[in-house]
């Protein structure tokens, strides 16, 4: 049986025909939409790469099956930067060196997105690091990326709240 | 992942439907299920998409006072609920010492109530597990053994339940709405998980086809919100199961403790009420003294199940410990690290 | 086509002021904005036309045979295209159990029915989509005759191997030990254990192979692109021009990506035998077994000292293990060659086989367990003496490499103690432990360890070219997995033409450029690095022949005063207003472009005469629960010496991330082995712990000044694994100080410390 999925991913409607209910989120981003920003490093929640934003909320795309989103509000590290400008998040990892290799990059920057949405300005460290503790970084840029979650959370309520 | 057929109902009559069909399996936040139709561990026939269901995503103050919390509320909606988290402060610090800032916000609470342990040997479907499938045996028993239960275990399963959630549910009273094929019902919470024994795959009080459509609080519980704490003992700071946790609450009567609630987490297939440690407390001086005998009496009947007896000992300090943070009163705000020992460590220097 | 990074200019990228040289400037990831938009490419998000999806079904028991799969049922499953057996495997044109030198590690490529370890891959499945191979690998329901494995230290005959590490003796000693530690006036006798550990980049192992004609395509993430074509042309028998592999990007490394895996070339396996391009992608559980890890190590130190505290004797002995069916032995005691000073040292070891996969060069590999075990030791004998710890490490302090008794080629680990205690503020710890503690009552504690780690060169080649519009393009096959290739060769490769970093188009990350080496041993940027340095004084000494024999030119006849490159101009040595531009002279020498080419290898004629390594030293704060044990490291500072340093930016990050490691080891991470079967129960990222943002709440990382007259040219000493070292030791020195107890087993498990 083809089910049909309608979701709006990084601002554009989109209609999938999907032919198996088992394709989750991740995979229909990453093997069918072409959107391979989100990272597979576990595949099972426990990592935190695959980390996109639902309706404004930080999800694990690897634990959400496609057709539960149907009708959702989906956005993707490709569309977080604007216009060719890079969102202030995505700045301060490049100046803070907030990564290494780069492949947790996308999901600890759409962690940190939501996590301004959730819980406002973020001025102790010690809440961001517990904010994103769900995005594992084996290389070990926790400091950076601290320090950069700090910083674009002071630009981002000086100009009246978060992204 | 097994193929499965996707049901999406849009009213409770068509969930319990298409929940009847041989191999069904309702779905919510995916957290669990997903993973364990990954590993192998669940193949159902039938995956029955629950979220779209009406009337089971609300916080409601009923007119007696309880709070009705709806199946499909998801943790971090309702840690971030400021009246429920002034009402039920336990509650909310052990939500947000839970999984991770993704995962609270895809989890619900009927999910919660409704996970499967994390023993390694149940997720795996090589290995023998009378949880999984009963009769094949039980490999944790003389295997890798050192998280698991201390109470209410038996000889076919030494598994624990890994929730956080539940645990100061269960100090509450908690009382868990469900509704079914056959009508709807209410379960106390002490009955709703079950322990092992012969029948360890009978895992809660939910018949087949079942679904918890809500938790109802008793408005009495919101009389410890001035002494209400969550402490989890963990490997990492924080994205972990608890190696054990505790929940406690308190009314205090001029330095007296009048009612106690205490249950810990970790320990047993179930959130553990410990009812003994909490008659012995009442009328005593909150003092540590009367801690570490309630934490005495809370695991007075706990015995290793394998390389696990630190556990008891660890399960007792934690009760005394978070009977002390009880005692001296819930915080204004969620501490930075909810439930956790360095919960409040303040001015933690910012990386030099 | 070579990989070039598609560099956009932004704000960013051109704020930095640059005063002169390019190396040594904080300049910000050149593929920054790439990674950072989620527009850098790694090997798994490739998706060619026609592209088939495979899964590998592997063992659930350790050892044995595969008794029988039911390919019918995977057939049967919707969009099965293929199941790949040792029935229907294609042929190889080498036995992949073939080893014609140490270093190339045998696979399992479904040669033959046999298991050696869980998790060893038995069969492929190739399907339409990603859903129906999976499923079609978990319906192929092995059955096994399984034989009892040999799973932990314990299993086993105990042997002594030929050699350990890269071939370093199995037994070394200098002096008379055993006469040491009989006349010592303290000693230390005490065993240290550690785990299996998985790399666990977070980038699963991932190959995309699609055969073109005769040749192969690949993206496949490659810290070692030169050996992985080699290797993958023998098991082919294809020229190795005919094998592209592109690896711009990998998702992190840390050894397990150095050699080729078994699972990379099963992909290859899988699109031959499909006739279509295909996708192969480790599921994290899959990464347990097939792709290396470090091997468990039981270590016995027994250390003599003199009255004052001076080491007479240390012997340092290890236990590890190999697979039964290769060779790789964790070179755990010859840290002790380097570190201390002792009259007497020896270093010894003894292995078993267990049915696991080879274990693997991990992060630090000898030194990251040697220095835990080492650094625990050193702190108990310094207990013994009465003596602080950090004065102990400066009583015993190696003015000369104690093994070889040479001359260090620059060792600034004096100046890494002064300047890591003076910051983490160790003056007035006091001697006792379990005497400290915070506003809550925590239990505090402060340890240190003295990090090190050699400082390594191999072979390396690169080409470097000069344009008439004045630009540079620079060419190696490097590797970058997050240590900053694209960005430091760039920074390099700029000085080595004399021109701005943007001047430069930097090529890197595929197997058609030369030979970069291997990114591992912290050897990279120093090997690469210096055959990108002599390609382009090549490129430079052609320029300058080209305008110093051209009466035309303004350096006509500079010869012996010579010229020198700044700014894309020649300038005359002697006076530096007298030059002209390089497109200058190549157009009046009307050529397109001129080339050099530069190669690196181990050293000058002078490098044998001296120990060559990176220093420093590590300061960890820990608070314990006093009564649930729960430990977390509050604080840590380290202070490294490593020569000359690229970019302080990027060199910062590879300390902190190897800090990180050391915090790792000491407290979290851990293989759990069922003893009865051989299998990993924490195969994967949940149980398996590695820290996560709140576990490392303070790290600072001091760059002390180091210049290094021998290692290299450029002065270029590896940074990528010292942090690890002395890290470890230094959290599990701090958590005995915090909580008078000792323990030797790691990670430290809580209920070591519920007393």
């Amino acid at each position: 049986m083809t089910h049909s999925l309608t979701l709006t991913v990084n601002g554009e409607e989109k209609t999938v025909a999907l032919d198996d209910p088992r394709v989750t989120l991740l995979d229909l981003l990453r093997e069918r939409l072409g959107l391979t920003g989100a990272k597979k490093g576990c595949d099972r929640g426990q990592c935190g790469a695959c980390t996109v934003l639902v309706d404004g909320r930080r999800v694990n795309a690897c634990l959400t099956l496609a057709l539960t989103v149907d009708g959702s509000d989906v956005l993707t590290i490709e569309g977080v930067a604007r216009n060719g400008s890079l969102h202030p998040v995505q700045a301060a990892f490049i100046a803070h060196d907030g990564f290494q290799c780069g492949f947790c990059t996308p999901g600890q920057i759409m962690s940190a997105i939501g996590l301004m949405a959730e819980a406002g300005p973020l001025d102790d460290p010690e809440r961001i690091r517990e904010g994103l503790s769900g995005n594992l970084c084996r290389c070990g840029a926790y400091a950076g990326i601290t320090e950069a979650v700090r910083d674009a959370s002071k630009i981002l309520s000086g100009k009246g709240g978060a992204a | 992942m097994k193929r499965f057929a996707y049901v999406r109902p849009s009213t409770l009559d068509e969930a319990l439907a298409a929940g009847a069909r041989p191999g069904a399996a309702y779905l919510a936040g995916g957290t669990n299920l997903l993973d364990l139709m990954k590993t192998g561990a669940r193949r159902p026939d039938v995956v029955v998409d629950i979220t779209r269901l009406p009337d089971l995503s609300a916080v409601t103050v009923l007119e007696d006072g309880d709070v009705r919390v709806g199946a499909l509320v998801r943790n971090a909606t309702l840690a971030a609920d400021p009246a429920f988290a002034r009402a039920y402060p336990a509650i909310a610090e052990a939500l947000l010492s839970g999984a991770s800032g993704q995962l609270r916000n895809m989890a619900t609470l009927g999910g919660n109530l409704l996970q499967e342990t994390r023993c390694a040997y149940f997720a795996d479907p090589a290995s023998a597990c009378n949880r999984r499938r009963p009769g094949t045996g039980c490999d944790a028993r003389g295997g890798e053994n050192r998280l698991h239960a201390v109470l209410g275990w038996s000889e076919a399963c030494i598994a624990t339940h890994p929730s956080d959630l539940c645990v100061p549910l269960a100090a509450h009273d908690a009382v868990v709405e469900i509704v079914g094929p056959a009508g709807a019902r209410e379960v106390p919470f002490g009955e709703f998980h079950r322990l092992p024994g012969d029948e360890p795959q009978v895992t809660t009080a939910l018949e087949p086809g079942e679904i918890v459509a809500a938790v109802r609080l008793p408005g009495h519980g919101k009389a410890f919100a001035p002494h209400a704490r969550y402490l989890k003992v963990r490997e990492r700071t924080s994205y972990a199961f608890a190696v054990v946790s505790a929940a406690a609450m308190l009314r205090l009567d001029r330095g007296r403790i009048a009612e106690a609630r205490i249950a810990l987490g970790g320990v047993a297939a179930r959130p553990w009420r410990a009812a003994a440690a909490e008659a012995a407390l009442v009328g005593e001086v909150a003092d540590d003294a009367a801690f570490h005998r309630a934490g005495e009496l809370a695991l007075a009947e706990a015995r290793p199940s394998g390389e696990n007896a630190f556990k008891i000992e660890l399960g007792r300090r934690a009760v005394a410990r978070v009977l002390r943070l009880a005692a001296a009163g819930t915080p204004d705000f969620a501490p930075a690290l909810p439930a956790s020992p360095f919960a409040s460590t303040t001015g933690v220097a910012l990386h030099g | 086509m070579a990989e070039t990074l598609p560099i956009r200019e932004t704000a960013q990228g051109s704020a930095h002021a640059r005063h002169g040289s390019n190396i040594g400037q904080p300049v910000t990831r050149r593929d920054g904005e790439l990674k950072v938009t989620g527009a850098a490419r790694y090997a798994a998000d490739h998706r060619p036309p026609g592209l088939a999806y495979a899964a590998m079904a592997v063992s659930t028991v350790a050892r044995g045979r595969v008794a029988g799969l039911d390919v019918a049922a995977a057939k049967a499953h919707p969009g099965v295209i293929e199941v790949m057996t040792p029935a229907n495997r294609p042929a190889l044109a080498q036995d992949p159990d073939a080893k014609h030198h140490p270093f190339m590690f045998r696979m399992d490529l479904l040669q033959n029915d046999r298991v050696r370890y869980a998790n060893q891959p038995i069969a492929v499945v190739i399907a339409e989509t990603l859903e129906a191979a999976t499923e079609g690998a978990a319906l192929l329901a092995p059955r096994y005759e399984a034989e009892a494995p040999a799973a932990t230290l314990a299993d086993g005959e105990v042997f002594v191997p030929r050699a350990v590490g890269v071939g370093s003796p199995a037994d070394l000693a200098v002096g008379d030990v055993e006469a040491g530690i009989a006349g010592a006036v303290h000693r230390v006798m005490a065993t240290y254990d550690t785990p299996a550990q998985y790399h666990n980049a977070m980038e699963p192992h991932a190959i995309v192979a699609e055969w073109t004609g005769d040749g192969l395509s690949i993206d496949t993430p490659s810290q070692g692109l030169a050996m992985a074509r080699g290797r993958i042309a023998g098991l082919f028998g294809l020229k190795p021009e005919a094998v592209a592999i592109r690896s711009p990007f990998l998702g992190g490394g840390f050894g397990s990506k150095g050699m080729l895996s078994g699972p990379q070339v099963l992909g290859i396996l899988a699109a031959r035998l499909v006739g279509r391009p295909v996708k192969l992608v480790l599921s994290r559980a899959q990464m347990y077994g097939p792709v290396g890890h470090r091997a468990p190590t039981r270590q016995t130190l027994r250390l003599g000292a003199d009255g004052e505290g001076r080491l007479t004797a240390v012997h340092h002995h290890t236990r590890t293990a190999s697979s039964r069916f290769d060779d790789f032995f964790e070179a755990a005691s010859d840290v002790s060659h380097t570190v201390y000073a002792s009259p007497a040292i020896r270093t010894s070891y003894d292995a078993v086989r267990l049915d696991t996969g080879t274990p693997l060069f991990m992060r630090a590999p000898g030194e990251a367990p040697g220095s835990i075990a080492l650094e625990s030791a050193i702190d108990e004998m310094a207990a013994a003496c009465g003596m602080d710890p950090l004065a102990y490490r400066l009583l015993n302090y190696a003015e000369t490499e104690p093994m070889s008794g040479k001359p260090f080629s620059s060792k600034a680990l004096r100046a890494c103690y002064e300047e890591g205690a003076r910051r983490f503020g160790w003056e007035g710890r006091p001697l006792a432990p379990r005497t400290m503690r915070d506003e809550q009552g925590l239990l505090v504690g402060w340890g240190v360890g003295t990090a090190t780690f050699p400082a390594l060169m191999f072979e390396a080649q690169a080409r470097a070219v000069i344009r008439r519009d004045g630009r540079g393009i620079v060419e190696t096959g490097a590797h970058d997995m997050g240590q900053g290739a694209w960005t430091a060769f760039a920074q390099i490769a700029a000085d080595s033409l004399g021109l701005d970093i943007d001047a430069v188009d930097f090529r890197a990350g595929h197997s058609d450029l030369p030979d970069a080496g291997i990114a591992g041993g912290s050897a990279h940027t120093a090997t690469a690095g210096m055959a990108i340095h002599h390609a382009g004084a090549a490129v430079i000494a052609r320029l300058a022949e080209l305008a110093m024999g051209d009466e035309r030119s303004p350096l006509f006849g500079a010869g012996n005063a010579g010229v020198v490159a700044r700014g894309g101009r020649l300038l005359r040595r002697d006076d530096e207003t007298r030059g002209e531009t390089f497109s200058a002279i190549l157009d009046r020498a009307g050529l397109a472009e001129v080339e050099g080419k530069g190669s690196s290898s181990d050293g000058g004629p002078a490098a044998g005469d001296y120990a060559k390594h990176a220093h420093g030293a590590v300061f960890a704060e820990v608070k314990v629960d006093p009564d649930l044990g729960q430990v977390r490291a509050t604080r840590l500072v380290g202070a490294f010496a490593a020569g000359r340093i690229v970019n302080p930016h990027l060199v910062r990050s590879q300390y902190l991330g190897g800090m990180i490691w050391g915090v790792s080891f000491a407290l979290h991470e851990k293989a759990v082995v069922d003893p009865r079967t051989g299998r990993v129960l924490n195969a994967d990222l949940g149980e398996y712990h590695v820290p996560v943002n709140a576990d490392v709440p303070s790290l600072e990382a001091i760059l002390v000044a180091e210049e290094d007259p021998h290692v290299n040219a450029l002065g270029i000493k590896g940074v990528g694994e010292i942090g690890v070292t002395g890290s470890a030791g230094a959290v599990a020195n701090a958590v005995w100080h915090a909580t008078g107890v000792r323990v030797r087993q790691f990670p430290i498990p809580i209920e070591a410390l519920i007393v």
